[in-house]
């Protein structure tokens, strides 16, 4: 089966732009954990851009900072063409609508005490969208979109299964008819036969309520798969961003390297005896509050030079529309 | 070397009967990498609980079967037998490394208890056989860390205490459940290839369980695939990607994007959801999501089909008078391709 892509990336909007972001958690009077620090990207109307990085690398914390569930240290949030700080009254209201999240674990972003009516109509009932019959019928028409049976409608989340709560969860993002969604590792509680559902579930909402996603994920399979284009953070920096393809087929950054060799493969069941090239990275991610000089990725680095040490590297495009931070491109 | 016949474990709760593991069997060969997969409430770590006498516990009950260990059974000992096998012939490995170390005790010492336990070395040779093992297990710094308390310990760090608490007697035998699974990609990478380094080593035989295919692929020989309780294919790893003969483990390998996945493509999910376990199906626990699913399917457990050497499937599919299908017709495509 075939899916058309929403043909929208032509017109090569931005939805989404972030300027040298930065989110601090200070930990004491001097020091504070730089859990993103100095990150620029922009998602494009339409599309799907993946973030990946492994845990502490401050990938949910720019999902939050984005959604304004928590206050940015520093830095430019610019949606559709304005900066998301500078939207005032009613126009902050259409905003706050039109970006939605999506959450993790649905057992524990899901109100227990709630019935399914309340929780799909919690963004109604807080936009004011619709009352009393309407308000329901809005309900019944996003359960049925999601894949959920209607009649369940006074059930409380404990009589679910674990994808049928992530589809309330994603009932309630979409019952207010958003525009972007930031989707924060929606399918990693779930079971590998119920991941598939979900994701295809995610591609047939974006097509029919023309979403543009931020899919936050460590899964790199699962992201090459749903993505346009992949940004690949590390202990708060952004590395790489390249289109979905181009990152994994003509990978630039030594991290990204790493982290795409050990992805297990079912391939190599079929062939044991060839030997798979894994690039074992060497320890464990640096402790963030005291991240090294230069470049953070250097004291595990199999490429590490001089230069990694003193000098932190910029993002510059190294290939057309592949951007990298390394020092190993510096032309 | 193990073996697993007939294991039937049933848990009491106030809802009714759980009928956890079903009609369990299979065996590990020394020096043998086994991995156990399956979703959330297959059985897969009831059934190795089992097998590391971790399950009696008072509402959970063994009402069928037999395990045995170079051919004594674990499910007779006493105790008191129990706890010489438990840590030197067998040893278990958890998911979590954070709950399952004691906080308040010093790595180096709660590695040293296993070896106290189960050897009469003096007390200076048990600090040198602890830093033998701490660097064996590939932690920097033994001398330092042996000193250290768990919380000092990274996430991947931590997993490899505990594999090294597991090695202090040179087990025969390691149960590793979901080792791997609260780490990341990199880190992972790391400990899968400790667990192979081990294998090769020291011919020490390995139960993995985990859910992620891909880890199977990579460091497993043989595969048990669960579901909902019961083993609904058994298979070397080599086949079982290529030739799944189970429609649960073709819907499993299906269901997965790999790198090489065509965007366009869509995912071929597993529809529905697995059985309820207090009252599962009468004949076979897949049939409600099945796509082949055959009037005999939903009121007779089918029984085990060897469909090739080695490669065992519990479906109705492979029975002959099941006709030519999906299943059995690729294996007659394959024998055509070897001649």
């Amino acid at each position: 089966m075939q899916i058309k892509r929403v043909k929208k990336l032509t017109k090569n909007k931005k939805i989404l732009e972030v300027k040298n972001l930065k989110k601090y958690f200070p930990q004491n009077k001097t020091e504070s954990v730089k859990a993103v620090d100095d990150v620029s990207f922009h998602v494009l109307e339409g599309e799907t851009f993946g973030l990946v990085g492994e845990s502490g690398s401050g990938k949910s914390t720019l999902g939050k900072v984005i959604t304004g569930i928590i206050p940015a240290t520093e830095g430019e949030i610019i949606y559709n063409g304005q900066l998301l700080d500078s939207y005032k009254g009613n126009e902050k209201k259409r905003v706050n609508r039109e970006i939605q999240m999506i959450f993790q674990d649905p057992q524990s972003s899901l109100n227990p005490r709630m019935r399914i009516l309340d929780i799909i109509a919690e963004g109604i009932d807080a936009h004011k969208l619709a009352l009393g019959k309407k308000r329901k019928e809005a309900v019944y028409a996003t359960m049925q979109q999601v894949g959920l049976n209607p009649d369940f409608i006074k059930r409380y989340p404990r009589e679910f299964s674990g994808g049928q709560r992530q589809r309330i969860g994603i009932a309630r993002a979409i019952a207010v008819d958003p525009k972007f969604i930031v989707a924060d590792e929606p399918i990693s509680a779930l079971d590998v036969s119920i991941q598939a559902q979900v994701i295809n579930l995610f591609e047939d909402l974006k097509k029919e309520n023309e979403l543009t996603y931020l899919f936050i994920a460590h899964d790199l399979s699962m992201v090459k798969y749903i993505s346009d284009r992949v940004g690949v953070m590390y202990l708060g920096k952004i590395m790489e961003i390249a289109k979905s393809e181009d990152l994994f087929e003509n990978t630039l950054h030594p991290y990204t390297k790493a982290l795409i060799s050990a992805i297990p493969n079912i391939e190599s069941a079929n062939n044991p005896k060839k030997e798979n090239g894994r690039i074992l990275l060497e320890g464990d991610p640096p402790n963030p509050l005291h991240p090294p000089s230069g470049c953070r990725f250097r004291k595990r680095c199999p490429l590490a030079m001089d230069i990694c040490k003193e000098q932190v590297p910029q993002m510059r495009e190294a290939e057309k529309d592949h951007w990298v931070a390394c020092h190993l491109y510096n032309k | 070397m193990l073996e697993v016949n007939h294991l039937d474990v049933v848990f009491r709760t106030y809802g009714g009967e759980v009928k956890a593991v079903r009609d369990v069997s299979f065996h590990v060969d020394h020096g043998e990498i086994v991995a156990i997969v399956g979703e959330s409430g297959s059985g897969k770590s009831v059934t190795v609980k089992t097998i590391a006498g971790l399950m009696q516990s008072e509402n959970a009950e063994i009402r069928n079967g037999n395990v045995l260990l170079n051919g004594t059974d674990l499910l007779k000992m006493t105790e008191k037998e129990l706890r010489k096998v438990k840590g030197s012939t067998m040893t278990m490995v958890f998911q979590d490394s954070m709950t399952s170390l004691n906080p308040t005790m010093k790595v180096g010492k709660q590695i040293e208890e296993s070896i106290k336990e189960h050897t009469g070395l003096s007390k200076s040779e048990r600090k040198d056989k602890v830093i033998t093992i701490l660097k064996q297990v590939g932690i920097p710094n033994p001398e330092l860390r042996a000193e250290q308390y768990p919380h000092e310990f990274s996430g991947g760090m931590r997993q490899r205490v505990m594999i090294a608490i597991a090695l202090a007697c040179n087990p025969e035998l390691l149960i590793a459940d979901e080792p791997t699974t609260a780490l990341d990609v990199t880190i992972q990478a790391q400990i899968l290839d400790l667990l192979k380094g081990l294998q090769a080593n020291y011919n020490t035989s390995i139960i993995l369980i985990t859910h992620d295919l891909g880890v199977v692929a990579e460091t497993a020989k043989k595969v048990i695939v669960m579901y909902a309780g019961m083993v609904v294919e058994k298979a070397p790893v080599d086949q079982i990607f290529k030739h799944p003969g189970h429609p649960y483990t073709e819907g499993l390998i299906n269901s997965m994007p790999d790198v090489s996945t065509d965007k366009n493509e869509r995912l071929i999910p597993i529809e529905g959801s697995p059985p309820d376990l207090f009252s599962p199906p009468t004949g076979c626990p897949f049939v409600s999501r099945c796509k082949y699913a055959m009037e005999v399917c939903e009121h007779h457990i089918p029984p085990e089909f060897e469909v090739k050497y080695n490669h065992f499937s519990r479906c109705w599919l492979h029975d002959e008078r099941a006709g030519v299908n999906h299943f059995n017709a690729n294996k007659e495509g394959e024998e055509t391709d070897q001649k």
